[in-house]
């Protein structure tokens, strides 16, 4: 099994995703370049944070047509498992492999800080290693990180349970309060209607160590690799 | 040669926090009769095409594949020959 992390001009957490594989989890993980045609026979890929293309035109909007993203969006419709962090979440919104888009925070801010989010649905390939309910204690790290999609999107991500995280309190109350950029229905993180594309604002590789405050972020990408056991068993 | 102006903007559904905390500091110097304050792009373009026609669907595509997001933005395209004076 190997997990291949995208690196584009700009990522910055490209090197955290990589560590929290390899040597948290403890699976072979390799960088995929944006300017490579092939994705190497990885069995995942991780879309990681940062600040693809300077975040010109708009966030993940150049990084999209990038030559290795024409291999990513193959892989996902293929049901390949795709996760992206931050900037990776508004690439796959700008690429539509997952619907809405990220808009500036409701305050404007840039917000660097610990959060909770509650995992709503634990059903999918990136939650199954977590209870039901179970909150995360995890960063963020975003200017545009507003979720925004028609309300007809939103009520089909609500139905189909397709909103994977919202933010919360510290006990796991979903509130106005506890969302610190206006996203809709406090969404911190939502998959694609086959379930195999997570894109999620907060940073799971910033919380995979005791050295980094939180150890919440291992369990996303514990459930990943189970999901990839359960496959090649 | 022909010239594109392409204009961007939020879709009017969507709340321009930007325009709206410009709008909060115009007020606070006194320009209380401003208001609806919105910020979007302004891109120009210069296409190579054999006519008005192609030039006009080219600057249409890109502007609906690249240049803006229409699940949160609105764009209007214009479009004209450039005088030879102007081109490069």
């Amino acid at each position: 099994m190997k997990i291949g992390v995208v690196v584009f001009p700009g990522s910055n957490c490209d090197h955290d995703a990589y560590y929290a594989l390899k040597h948290e989890i403890g699976v072979d993980t390799t960088f995929l370049f944006h300017k490579e045609h092939d994705l190497q026979g990885i069995d995942a890929v991780v879309l990681p944070g940062g600040f693809s293309y300077g975040d010109y035109l708009r966030c993940g909007a150049i990084a999209r047509f990038s030559p290795l993203m024409n291999e990513v969006v193959r892989f996902a419709q293929s049901g390949g498992p795709v996760v992206g962090i931050c900037n990776g979440f508004q690439i796959l919104c700008e690429a539509g492999l997952l619907p809405g888009a990220l808009l500036r925070n409701r305050d404007l801010r840039f917000l660097s800080k610990h959060i909770y989010i509650r995992t709503v649905n634990n059903r999918t390939i990136f939650t199954g290693d977590l209870t039901d309910g179970a909150v995360l204690r995890i960063p963020i790290a975003h200017g545009e990180g507003n979720y925004y999609a028609d309300p007809e999107v939103l009520h089909e991500l609500h139905n189909e349970g397709r909103i994977v995280f919202q933010y919360c309190d510290a006990d796991g109350n979903v509130t106005e309060e506890a969302n610190p950029n206006g996203s809709q229905f406090n969404i911190a993180g939502i998959v694609n209607g086959k379930g195999n594309v997570l894109g999620m604002m907060p940073h799971p590789e910033r919380a995979c160590s005791p050295l980094l405050g939180s150890t919440d972020g291992l369990g996303i990408f514990r459930s990943i690799v189970r999901s990839l056991e359960i496959v090649a068993a | 040669m022909f010239k594109a102006e392409v204009k961007i903007m939020l879709r009017p559904a969507i709340l321009d926090v930007q325009g709206k905390t410009v709008e909060n500091s115009l007020h606070s110097l006194g320009y209380t009769g401003v208001g609806h304050v919105r910020i979007g792009k302004h891109i120009t373009l210069e296409i190579d095409a054999p006519g008005l026609e192609e030039a006009n669907r080219i600057a249409r595509e890109v502007s609906e594949r690249v240049l803006s997001n229409p699940i949160m933005e609105d764009f209007e395209v214009t479009v004209s020959a450039m005088e030879p004076e102007e081109a490069r």
